[in-house]
Protein backbone atom coordinates (compact mmCIF):
# COMPACT_ATOMS: atom_id res chain seq x y z
CA UNK A 1 0.00 0.00 0.00
CA UNK A 2 1.19 3.43 -0.53
CA UNK A 3 2.05 5.99 2.04
CA UNK A 4 -0.91 7.99 2.84
CA UNK A 5 -1.56 11.01 5.74
CA UNK A 6 -5.38 9.99 6.68
CA UNK A 7 -7.72 10.94 9.81
CA UNK A 8 -8.00 7.73 11.52
CA UNK A 9 -10.92 7.59 14.20
CA UNK A 10 -10.04 5.61 17.24
CA UNK A 11 -12.85 2.76 17.59
CA UNK A 12 -11.68 0.99 20.72
CA UNK A 13 -10.00 1.46 23.40
CA UNK A 14 -8.31 -1.48 25.20
CA UNK A 15 -6.23 -1.09 28.50
CA UNK A 16 -3.72 -3.80 29.63
CA UNK A 17 -2.36 -2.37 32.70
CA UNK A 18 -1.52 0.79 34.08
CA UNK A 19 0.48 2.07 30.89
CA UNK A 20 -0.11 -0.61 28.01
CA UNK A 21 -3.03 0.34 25.98
CA UNK A 22 -3.73 -0.90 22.46
CA UNK A 23 -5.87 1.49 20.06
CA UNK A 24 -8.09 0.45 17.38
CA UNK A 25 -8.17 2.83 14.30
CA UNK A 26 -10.62 2.90 11.70
CA UNK A 27 -9.59 4.59 7.82
CA UNK A 28 -12.32 5.78 5.95
CA UNK A 29 -10.57 4.00 2.88
CA UNK A 30 -9.68 0.85 1.88
CA UNK A 31 -6.72 -0.98 3.51
CA UNK A 32 -4.51 -3.46 1.77
CA UNK A 33 -1.21 -4.88 1.52
CA UNK A 34 0.20 -3.56 4.53
CA UNK A 35 3.20 -5.78 5.81
CA UNK A 36 4.33 -6.81 8.86
CA UNK A 37 7.10 -4.90 10.27
CA UNK A 38 5.56 -1.46 8.66
CA UNK A 39 4.88 1.31 11.42
CA UNK A 40 2.59 4.47 11.13
CA UNK A 41 3.91 8.19 12.43
CA UNK A 42 0.75 9.86 14.65
CA UNK A 43 0.26 13.17 15.61
CA UNK A 44 0.11 14.43 19.00
CA UNK A 45 -2.41 17.30 18.84
CA UNK A 46 -2.70 19.55 21.22
CA UNK A 47 0.82 19.87 23.02
CA UNK A 48 3.53 22.33 23.28
CA UNK A 49 5.95 19.76 24.48
CA UNK A 50 5.30 17.32 21.87
CA UNK A 51 6.54 18.63 18.13
CA UNK A 52 7.50 15.54 16.16
CA UNK A 53 4.73 12.58 15.37
CA UNK A 54 5.40 9.34 17.32
CA UNK A 55 6.38 6.42 15.39
CA UNK A 56 4.48 2.89 16.32
CA UNK A 57 4.88 -0.48 14.82
CA UNK A 58 1.48 -1.45 13.02
CA UNK A 59 0.26 -3.98 16.08
CA UNK A 60 -2.61 -5.74 13.50
CA UNK A 61 -4.38 -4.84 10.76
CA UNK A 62 -8.14 -6.02 10.24
CA UNK A 63 -9.10 -5.41 6.47
CA UNK A 64 -12.73 -5.99 6.85
CA UNK A 65 -12.92 -2.96 9.19
CA UNK A 66 -10.35 -0.95 7.55
CA UNK A 67 -8.65 -0.60 10.81
CA UNK A 68 -5.04 -0.68 12.09
CA UNK A 69 -3.96 -1.05 15.84
CA UNK A 70 -1.21 0.30 17.71
CA UNK A 71 0.45 -1.13 21.01
CA UNK A 72 1.44 2.11 22.89
CA UNK A 73 3.57 2.31 26.61
CA UNK A 74 2.86 5.67 28.26
CA UNK A 75 6.48 6.83 28.51
CA UNK A 76 6.46 10.38 27.79
CA UNK A 77 4.39 13.14 26.99
CA UNK A 78 3.82 11.96 23.55
CA UNK A 79 2.37 8.87 24.22
CA UNK A 80 0.96 9.54 27.32
CA UNK A 81 -1.51 11.71 25.47
CA UNK A 82 -1.93 9.47 22.84
CA UNK A 83 -2.55 6.76 25.21
CA UNK A 84 -5.25 8.79 26.98
CA UNK A 85 -7.36 9.28 23.60
CA UNK A 86 -11.21 8.50 23.67
CA UNK A 87 -12.99 6.75 21.59
CA UNK A 88 -14.64 8.35 18.46
CA UNK A 89 -11.18 11.24 18.18
CA UNK A 90 -9.30 11.47 15.37
CA UNK A 91 -5.43 11.34 15.07
CA UNK A 92 -3.75 12.11 11.72
CA UNK A 93 -1.42 9.48 11.04
CA UNK A 94 0.83 8.71 8.58
CA UNK A 95 1.34 5.28 7.78
CA UNK A 96 2.14 2.23 6.51
CA UNK A 97 5.77 3.33 6.59
CA UNK A 98 9.37 1.67 6.39
CA UNK A 99 10.02 -2.10 4.72
CA UNK A 100 8.66 -5.47 6.72
CA UNK A 101 9.96 -8.74 8.11
CA UNK A 102 10.83 -11.25 5.24
CA UNK A 103 8.76 -14.55 5.65
CA UNK A 104 10.44 -17.67 4.48
CA UNK A 105 9.59 -19.04 0.96
CA UNK A 106 8.85 -22.84 2.53
CA UNK A 107 7.01 -23.60 5.51
CA UNK A 108 9.78 -22.96 8.90
CA UNK A 109 9.82 -23.35 12.28
CA UNK A 110 10.58 -19.95 13.29
CA UNK A 111 11.53 -18.24 16.59
CA UNK A 112 10.36 -14.68 17.51
CA UNK A 113 11.76 -13.09 20.38
CA UNK A 114 10.01 -9.57 21.97
CA UNK A 115 11.25 -7.95 24.80
CA UNK A 116 9.36 -4.67 26.41
CA UNK A 117 7.00 -2.45 23.98
CA UNK A 118 8.80 -4.05 21.07
CA UNK A 119 6.63 -7.32 20.94
CA UNK A 120 4.14 -4.47 19.53
CA UNK A 121 6.08 -5.42 16.01
CA UNK A 122 5.78 -9.37 16.53
CA UNK A 123 1.99 -9.43 16.68
CA UNK A 124 1.05 -9.12 13.32
CA UNK A 125 4.32 -10.81 12.20
CA UNK A 126 3.45 -13.94 14.46
CA UNK A 127 -0.66 -13.92 13.08
CA UNK A 128 0.63 -13.96 9.31
CA UNK A 129 3.66 -16.26 9.83
CA UNK A 130 1.13 -18.83 11.50
CA UNK A 131 -1.58 -17.60 8.74
CA UNK A 132 1.29 -18.90 5.94
CA UNK A 133 1.66 -22.39 7.38
CA UNK A 134 4.87 -22.12 9.77
CA UNK A 135 5.22 -23.30 12.84
CA UNK A 136 5.64 -20.65 14.97
CA UNK A 137 7.41 -20.40 18.66
CA UNK A 138 6.81 -17.02 20.98
CA UNK A 139 9.88 -15.91 23.21
CA UNK A 140 8.74 -12.62 25.47
CA UNK A 141 10.38 -11.25 28.00
CA UNK A 142 9.78 -8.17 30.48
CA UNK A 143 11.11 -6.87 34.06
CA UNK A 144 8.22 -8.55 35.89
CA UNK A 145 5.12 -10.18 35.16
CA UNK A 146 3.29 -7.20 35.12
CA UNK A 147 4.92 -5.96 31.85
CA UNK A 148 4.43 -9.37 30.12
CA UNK A 149 1.09 -8.27 27.76
CA UNK A 150 -0.93 -9.81 25.30
CA UNK A 151 0.03 -13.30 26.22
CA UNK A 152 -2.93 -14.70 25.36
CA UNK A 153 -3.41 -12.95 22.19
CA UNK A 154 -0.24 -14.17 20.55
CA UNK A 155 -0.74 -17.70 21.70
CA UNK A 156 -3.46 -18.03 18.91
CA UNK A 157 -1.05 -18.00 16.72
CA UNK A 158 1.89 -19.93 17.85
CA UNK A 159 3.58 -21.64 21.30
CA UNK A 160 4.57 -18.54 23.68
CA UNK A 161 7.55 -18.69 26.53
CA UNK A 162 8.40 -16.09 28.93
CA UNK A 163 11.25 -14.90 30.65
CA UNK A 164 11.29 -12.23 33.86
CA UNK A 165 14.15 -10.87 35.36
CA UNK A 166 12.51 -11.26 38.64
CA UNK A 167 11.32 -14.52 37.93
CA UNK A 168 7.64 -14.15 38.40
CA UNK A 169 6.51 -15.22 35.29
CA UNK A 170 8.61 -17.85 32.70
CA UNK A 171 12.59 -18.25 33.42
CA UNK A 172 14.28 -15.88 35.57
CA UNK A 173 16.85 -13.86 33.31
CA UNK A 174 16.45 -12.67 30.09
CA UNK A 175 15.38 -13.95 27.21
CA UNK A 176 18.75 -14.82 26.00
CA UNK A 177 18.94 -17.01 29.45
CA UNK A 178 15.69 -19.20 28.21
CA UNK A 179 16.62 -23.24 27.39
CA UNK A 180 15.01 -22.63 23.77
CA UNK A 181 18.91 -20.66 22.77
CA UNK A 182 20.79 -23.72 24.39
CA UNK A 183 18.84 -26.16 23.50
CA UNK A 184 17.09 -26.28 19.75
CA UNK A 185 18.18 -22.45 18.66
CA UNK A 186 19.59 -24.26 15.52
CA UNK A 187 16.48 -25.96 14.81
CA UNK A 188 14.78 -22.87 13.48
CA UNK A 189 15.21 -21.64 10.00
CA UNK A 190 14.54 -18.18 11.24
CA UNK A 191 14.80 -15.57 14.32
CA UNK A 192 12.70 -12.09 14.39
CA UNK A 193 13.03 -10.01 17.76
CA UNK A 194 12.73 -6.20 18.45
CA UNK A 195 12.82 -4.97 22.16
CA UNK A 196 15.72 -2.96 23.16
CA UNK A 197 19.11 -3.07 21.50
CA UNK A 198 21.26 -4.45 23.96
CA UNK A 199 18.73 -7.54 24.12
CA UNK A 200 18.48 -8.10 20.44
CA UNK A 201 22.24 -7.24 19.80
CA UNK A 202 22.23 -10.27 22.26
CA UNK A 203 19.63 -12.55 20.44
CA UNK A 204 22.05 -11.69 17.33
CA UNK A 205 25.34 -12.85 18.11
CA UNK A 206 23.05 -16.02 19.18
CA UNK A 207 22.04 -15.88 15.65
CA UNK A 208 25.19 -15.68 13.91
CA UNK A 209 26.57 -18.65 16.18
CA UNK A 210 24.00 -21.45 15.61
CA UNK A 211 23.94 -20.09 11.61
CA UNK A 212 20.49 -19.02 12.03
CA UNK A 213 19.07 -15.91 10.01
CA UNK A 214 17.84 -13.40 11.82
CA UNK A 215 16.09 -9.99 11.28
CA UNK A 216 15.68 -7.21 13.62
CA UNK A 217 13.39 -4.39 13.83
CA UNK A 218 15.20 -1.42 14.99
CA UNK A 219 13.47 2.28 16.81
CA UNK A 220 15.91 4.94 16.44
CA UNK A 221 14.58 8.62 16.93
CA UNK A 222 13.52 10.07 13.37
CA UNK A 223 11.86 13.68 12.99
CA UNK A 224 9.68 12.53 9.86
CA UNK A 225 9.73 8.65 9.35
CA UNK A 226 9.97 8.71 4.74
CA UNK A 227 13.43 9.59 4.44
CA UNK A 228 13.95 13.44 4.37
CA UNK A 229 14.85 13.98 7.45
CA UNK A 230 18.17 11.72 7.36
CA UNK A 231 17.70 11.41 11.39
CA UNK A 232 17.11 7.91 11.74
CA UNK A 233 20.14 6.64 10.78
CA UNK A 234 22.01 3.51 11.88
CA UNK A 235 25.50 2.05 10.48
CA UNK A 236 25.26 -0.84 7.81
CA UNK A 237 27.77 -2.20 5.19
CA UNK A 238 26.42 0.12 2.51
CA UNK A 239 26.80 3.30 4.97
CA UNK A 240 24.49 5.30 7.04
CA UNK A 241 20.91 4.41 6.27
CA UNK A 242 17.67 5.42 7.25
CA UNK A 243 15.96 3.24 9.69
CA UNK A 244 12.69 4.33 8.45
CA UNK A 245 13.00 3.93 4.67
CA UNK A 246 16.18 1.11 4.84
CA UNK A 247 14.19 -0.10 7.91
CA UNK A 248 12.91 -0.86 10.72
CA UNK A 249 13.73 -4.31 9.85
CA UNK A 250 17.11 -4.85 8.65
CA UNK A 251 18.64 -8.38 8.05
CA UNK A 252 21.63 -8.47 11.32
CA UNK A 253 24.22 -9.28 8.50
CA UNK A 254 23.70 -5.92 7.20
CA UNK A 255 24.34 -3.82 10.44
CA UNK A 256 27.94 -3.13 11.80
CA UNK A 257 26.90 -3.97 15.33
CA UNK A 258 30.10 -5.44 17.60
CA UNK A 259 28.87 -8.69 18.41
CA UNK B 1 -7.77 32.77 -7.47
CA UNK B 2 -5.77 35.30 -6.42
CA UNK B 3 -2.72 35.73 -8.93
CA UNK B 4 0.21 33.84 -7.28
CA UNK B 5 2.88 34.19 -10.18
CA UNK B 6 6.21 36.03 -8.48
CA UNK B 7 8.90 36.26 -10.76
CA UNK B 8 12.52 36.45 -8.33
CA UNK B 9 14.81 38.49 -10.61
CA UNK B 10 14.26 36.12 -13.68
CA UNK B 11 12.87 32.91 -11.92
CA UNK B 12 9.74 32.92 -12.60
CA UNK B 13 7.57 30.82 -10.15
CA UNK B 14 3.44 29.45 -10.26
CA UNK B 15 3.27 30.60 -6.82
CA UNK B 16 5.68 31.88 -3.92
CA UNK B 17 6.16 28.34 -2.09
CA UNK B 18 9.01 25.84 -2.04
CA UNK B 19 10.12 23.76 0.39
CA UNK B 20 13.59 24.35 2.24
CA UNK B 21 16.57 21.94 1.38
CA UNK B 22 17.29 18.73 3.64
CA UNK B 23 13.60 18.67 4.63
CA UNK B 24 12.08 17.06 1.04
CA UNK B 25 14.94 14.91 -0.37
CA UNK B 26 15.17 14.79 -4.07
CA UNK B 27 11.31 15.48 -4.15
CA UNK B 28 10.55 11.99 -5.24
CA UNK B 29 10.19 10.86 -1.41
CA UNK B 30 6.72 13.18 -1.46
CA UNK B 31 5.15 11.60 -4.63
CA UNK B 32 2.79 9.15 -2.77
CA UNK B 33 1.07 12.04 -1.15
CA UNK B 34 1.11 15.20 -3.48
CA UNK B 35 1.49 16.27 -6.81
CA UNK B 36 5.21 18.23 -6.49
CA UNK B 37 4.63 19.91 -10.16
CA UNK B 38 1.84 22.16 -7.59
CA UNK B 39 5.23 23.48 -5.98
CA UNK B 40 6.50 27.12 -6.68
CA UNK B 41 10.13 25.16 -6.73
CA UNK B 42 11.66 22.71 -4.57
CA UNK B 43 15.25 22.99 -3.11
CA UNK B 44 16.86 19.50 -3.01
CA UNK B 45 19.07 17.82 -0.38
CA UNK B 46 22.82 19.90 -0.13
CA UNK B 47 24.97 18.27 -2.53
CA UNK B 48 28.90 18.18 -2.25
CA UNK B 49 32.11 17.73 -4.34
CA UNK B 50 32.37 14.51 -2.86
CA UNK B 51 30.20 12.27 -1.07
CA UNK B 52 29.44 12.30 2.31
CA UNK B 53 28.77 10.24 4.99
CA UNK B 54 27.24 13.15 7.48
CA UNK B 55 27.44 12.68 11.50
CA UNK B 56 26.93 9.49 13.84
CA UNK B 57 23.54 8.78 15.44
CA UNK B 58 21.70 10.31 17.27
CA UNK B 59 21.51 13.15 14.81
CA UNK B 60 18.27 14.97 16.27
CA UNK B 61 16.67 16.49 19.45
CA UNK B 62 13.24 17.12 20.07
CA UNK B 63 13.10 20.80 21.95
CA UNK B 64 9.83 23.21 22.44
CA UNK B 65 8.31 24.25 19.30
CA UNK B 66 11.31 22.65 17.38
CA UNK B 67 13.88 20.38 16.52
CA UNK B 68 17.76 20.16 16.43
CA UNK B 69 19.21 18.39 13.77
CA UNK B 70 23.05 18.00 12.86
CA UNK B 71 22.86 15.54 9.98
CA UNK B 72 26.03 17.23 8.71
CA UNK B 73 24.75 17.39 4.58
CA UNK B 74 25.18 13.25 4.14
CA UNK B 75 24.64 13.14 0.40
CA UNK B 76 26.36 11.36 -2.31
CA UNK B 77 28.45 14.09 -3.72
CA UNK B 78 27.62 15.43 -6.93
CA UNK B 79 28.94 12.91 -9.05
CA UNK B 80 26.43 10.89 -8.04
CA UNK B 81 23.55 13.21 -8.60
CA UNK B 82 24.41 13.89 -11.44
CA UNK B 83 24.25 10.11 -12.58
CA UNK B 84 21.50 9.12 -10.34
CA UNK B 85 18.93 11.80 -9.29
CA UNK B 86 18.88 14.36 -11.98
CA UNK B 87 17.74 12.11 -14.51
CA UNK B 88 14.63 11.12 -12.28
CA UNK B 89 13.90 14.69 -11.52
CA UNK B 90 13.50 15.04 -15.78
CA UNK B 91 9.94 14.28 -15.36
CA UNK B 92 9.07 17.14 -12.71
CA UNK B 93 7.64 20.27 -14.22
CA UNK B 94 8.46 23.02 -12.02
CA UNK B 95 11.67 24.53 -10.75
CA UNK B 96 14.25 22.69 -9.36
CA UNK B 97 17.03 24.29 -7.23
CA UNK B 98 19.79 22.35 -5.64
CA UNK B 99 21.54 23.61 -2.60
CA UNK B 100 25.36 23.56 -2.87
CA UNK B 101 27.77 23.66 -0.08
CA UNK B 102 31.84 23.03 0.40
CA UNK B 103 34.44 23.05 2.52
CA UNK B 104 36.78 25.04 0.27
CA UNK B 105 35.98 27.83 -2.17
CA UNK B 106 37.25 25.41 -4.74
CA UNK B 107 34.97 22.64 -3.98
CA UNK B 108 31.66 25.35 -4.48
CA UNK B 109 33.21 26.14 -7.72
CA UNK B 110 33.90 22.54 -9.17
CA UNK B 111 30.18 21.89 -7.85
CA UNK B 112 28.28 24.49 -9.30
CA UNK B 113 30.20 24.52 -12.44
CA UNK B 114 29.04 20.62 -13.29
CA UNK B 115 25.29 22.10 -12.26
CA UNK B 116 25.38 24.76 -14.70
CA UNK B 117 25.67 21.58 -17.26
CA UNK B 118 22.39 20.63 -16.19
CA UNK B 119 19.51 22.34 -18.69
CA UNK B 120 16.31 21.01 -15.92
CA UNK B 121 18.28 22.95 -13.04
CA UNK B 122 16.75 26.01 -12.69
CA UNK B 123 18.71 27.57 -10.27
CA UNK B 124 21.27 26.96 -7.30
CA UNK B 125 20.99 27.69 -3.44
CA UNK B 126 24.69 28.77 -2.23
CA UNK B 127 24.85 27.12 1.30
CA UNK B 128 26.81 29.72 2.82
CA UNK B 129 25.04 28.77 6.37
CA UNK B 130 25.14 24.20 7.32
CA UNK B 131 26.13 24.64 11.25
CA UNK B 132 26.74 20.93 11.53
CA UNK B 133 30.29 20.21 9.60
CA UNK B 134 33.43 21.08 10.53
CA UNK B 135 35.07 22.42 8.06
CA UNK B 136 33.23 25.44 5.54
CA UNK B 137 29.55 25.64 5.70
CA UNK B 138 28.81 28.04 8.42
CA UNK B 139 32.59 29.66 8.49
CA UNK B 140 31.60 31.28 4.69
CA UNK B 141 28.13 32.94 6.14
CA UNK B 142 29.53 34.70 8.94
CA UNK B 143 32.04 36.37 7.73
CA UNK B 144 32.57 39.32 5.14
CA UNK B 145 35.48 38.69 3.42
CA UNK B 146 34.78 35.02 3.11
CA UNK B 147 30.81 35.31 2.16
CA UNK B 148 32.78 37.95 -0.46
CA UNK B 149 35.86 35.24 -2.09
CA UNK B 150 32.80 32.31 -2.27
CA UNK B 151 30.11 33.98 -3.62
CA UNK B 152 32.28 36.20 -6.49
CA UNK B 153 33.96 32.76 -7.46
CA UNK B 154 30.94 31.03 -7.98
CA UNK B 155 29.09 33.74 -9.94
CA UNK B 156 31.99 33.06 -12.65
CA UNK B 157 31.15 29.97 -13.37
CA UNK B 158 27.23 29.71 -12.73
CA UNK B 159 24.97 31.61 -15.11
CA UNK B 160 21.79 30.37 -14.05
CA UNK B 161 19.68 31.83 -10.52
CA UNK B 162 22.02 32.08 -8.11
CA UNK B 163 19.94 31.98 -4.66
CA UNK B 164 22.65 32.82 -1.57
CA UNK B 165 21.42 30.94 1.92
CA UNK B 166 22.47 33.11 4.89
CA UNK B 167 23.08 31.91 8.42
CA UNK B 168 21.40 33.44 10.91
CA UNK B 169 24.74 32.87 13.41
CA UNK B 170 26.15 36.74 12.78
CA UNK B 171 25.97 40.38 14.78
CA UNK B 172 24.63 41.82 11.88
CA UNK B 173 22.85 40.16 9.13
CA UNK B 174 22.43 42.94 6.98
CA UNK B 175 26.30 42.99 6.28
CA UNK B 176 26.67 39.68 5.08
CA UNK B 177 23.04 40.73 2.94
CA UNK B 178 25.26 43.30 1.03
CA UNK B 179 28.11 41.50 0.64
CA UNK B 180 26.69 38.92 -1.31
CA UNK B 181 24.04 41.57 -3.42
CA UNK B 182 27.73 43.00 -4.19
CA UNK B 183 28.99 39.81 -5.34
CA UNK B 184 26.32 39.09 -7.79
CA UNK B 185 23.64 36.59 -5.83
CA UNK B 186 20.50 37.06 -7.85
CA UNK B 187 18.24 36.62 -4.73
CA UNK B 188 18.74 35.68 -0.52
CA UNK B 189 17.55 33.08 1.38
CA UNK B 190 17.06 33.47 4.62
CA UNK B 191 17.73 31.70 7.54
CA UNK B 192 19.50 28.91 8.09
CA UNK B 193 19.21 26.84 11.23
CA UNK B 194 20.31 28.89 14.69
CA UNK B 195 23.24 26.75 16.73
CA UNK B 196 22.00 25.37 19.22
CA UNK B 197 22.31 22.52 21.62
CA UNK B 198 20.27 20.26 23.98
CA UNK B 199 21.18 18.20 27.35
CA UNK B 200 19.89 15.23 28.48
CA UNK B 201 19.77 15.90 32.41
CA UNK B 202 19.53 12.27 33.50
CA UNK B 203 23.15 11.17 31.88
CA UNK B 204 24.28 14.39 32.07
CA UNK B 205 25.71 14.07 28.25
CA UNK B 206 24.44 16.44 25.26
CA UNK B 207 21.89 14.51 23.21
CA UNK B 208 23.49 15.34 19.73
CA UNK B 209 26.32 13.05 18.64
CA UNK B 210 27.98 16.51 17.65
CA UNK B 211 27.40 18.12 20.90
CA UNK B 212 25.64 21.28 19.28
CA UNK B 213 23.03 21.45 16.24
CA UNK B 214 20.90 23.67 14.23
CA UNK B 215 17.99 24.41 15.72
CA UNK B 216 14.20 25.13 13.52
CA UNK B 217 10.77 25.04 13.94
CA UNK B 218 8.19 27.21 15.36
CA UNK B 219 10.70 27.82 17.80
CA UNK B 220 13.08 30.45 15.60
CA UNK B 221 10.43 32.11 13.63
CA UNK B 222 10.43 35.49 15.13
CA UNK B 223 14.21 35.52 14.84
CA UNK B 224 13.52 34.69 11.51
CA UNK B 225 10.82 37.29 10.83
CA UNK B 226 13.14 39.71 12.04
CA UNK B 227 16.12 39.12 10.24
CA UNK B 228 14.04 38.70 6.49
CA UNK B 229 12.87 42.30 7.76
CA UNK B 230 16.22 43.76 8.38
CA UNK B 231 17.36 42.13 5.16
CA UNK B 232 14.19 43.79 2.94
CA UNK B 233 15.43 47.21 4.55
CA UNK B 234 19.12 46.79 3.74
CA UNK B 235 19.42 45.27 -0.16
CA UNK B 236 17.26 45.59 -3.48
CA UNK B 237 17.52 41.85 -4.64
CA UNK B 238 14.80 39.79 -4.09
CA UNK B 239 14.52 37.39 -0.47
CA UNK B 240 12.94 34.18 0.10
CA UNK B 241 12.37 33.42 3.57
CA UNK B 242 12.14 30.93 6.03
CA UNK B 243 12.26 29.76 9.51
CA UNK B 244 9.22 27.66 11.38
CA UNK B 245 6.67 28.12 8.63
CA UNK B 246 3.14 26.02 9.38
CA UNK B 247 0.91 27.17 7.75
CA UNK B 248 -0.25 30.04 5.52
CA UNK B 249 -0.64 32.68 8.01
CA UNK B 250 3.32 32.31 8.89
CA UNK B 251 3.96 32.69 5.36
CA UNK B 252 1.93 35.89 5.02
CA UNK B 253 3.85 37.12 7.97
CA UNK B 254 7.06 36.71 6.00
CA UNK B 255 5.68 38.17 2.57
CA UNK B 256 5.13 41.51 5.14
CA UNK B 257 8.14 41.25 6.46
CA UNK B 258 9.25 41.89 2.45
CA UNK B 259 9.91 38.18 1.45
CA UNK B 260 8.97 37.96 -2.33
CA UNK B 261 8.58 34.00 -1.44
CA UNK B 262 9.14 31.08 1.46
CA UNK B 263 10.28 28.05 2.27
CA UNK B 264 8.69 25.07 3.94
CA UNK B 265 11.53 23.13 6.20
CA UNK B 266 10.68 21.81 9.21
CA UNK B 267 6.73 21.40 8.60
CA UNK B 268 7.39 18.85 6.36
CA UNK B 269 8.71 16.42 8.81
CA UNK B 270 5.34 17.07 10.43
CA UNK B 271 2.57 17.23 7.79
CA UNK B 272 4.17 15.80 4.28
CA UNK B 273 0.92 18.26 3.17
CA UNK B 274 1.92 21.41 4.88
CA UNK B 275 2.72 23.03 1.22
CA UNK B 276 -0.71 22.54 -0.55
CA UNK B 277 -1.96 23.50 2.74
CA UNK B 278 0.08 26.68 2.94
CA UNK B 279 -0.51 27.19 -0.95
CA UNK B 280 -4.48 27.36 -0.99
CA UNK B 281 -4.25 29.27 2.67
CA UNK B 282 -2.14 32.02 1.32
CA UNK B 283 -4.74 32.03 -2.13
CA UNK B 284 -7.46 32.74 0.60
CA UNK B 285 -5.81 35.23 2.61
CA UNK B 286 -5.58 37.21 -0.60
CA UNK B 287 -8.97 36.93 -1.85
CA UNK B 288 -10.22 37.84 1.71
CA UNK B 289 -8.10 40.99 1.87
CA UNK B 290 -9.11 41.49 -1.94
CA UNK B 291 -5.97 41.62 -3.38
CA UNK B 292 -5.59 40.54 -6.78
CA UNK B 293 -1.54 39.27 -6.66
CA UNK B 294 0.92 38.15 -3.84
CA UNK B 295 2.49 41.17 -5.75
CA UNK B 296 0.79 43.58 -3.15
CA UNK B 297 1.62 42.33 -0.22
CA UNK B 298 5.48 41.78 -0.03
CA UNK B 299 7.14 44.09 2.02
CA UNK B 300 3.43 45.77 2.94
CA UNK B 301 4.49 45.62 6.94
CA UNK B 302 1.91 48.44 8.32
CA UNK B 303 4.07 50.56 10.44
Amino acid sequence: MKKTVQNLQVISHRRLNSDHVVLELKSDEKLDGILPGQFANILVDGSQKVFLRRPFSIYLVDYNCNTISVLIKAIGDGTRILSDQSIGNQLSVIFPLGNGFILPATPTKVLLVGGGVGIAALMILAKMLKENGHQVVILLGAKRIVDLVELEEFAKYGTVYTTTEDGTHGTKGYVTDHSLFREECSSFGKIYTCGPEPMMKAVARLALIHHVNCEVSLENTMACGYGVCLCCITETIDGHRCVCTDGPVFDIKRLKWQI
Amino acid sequence: MADLNIDIAGLKLKNPVLTASGTFGYGTEFEDFYDINTLGAFVVKGTTLHARQGNSYPRMAETPSGMLNAVGLQNGGIRYFVDHIYPKLLRFDTNILVNVSGSTVEEYIACAEQIDDLEHITGIELNISCPNVKEGGMAFGTSCPAAEAVVKSVRKVYRKHMMVKLSPNVTDITEIARVVENQGADSISLINTLLAMAIHAESRKPVLSTVTGGLSGPAVKPIALRMVWQVYNSVKIPIVGMGGIMNATDAIEFFLAGASAIQVGTANFIDPLATQHIISGIDDYLERHKFHSINEIIGELQL
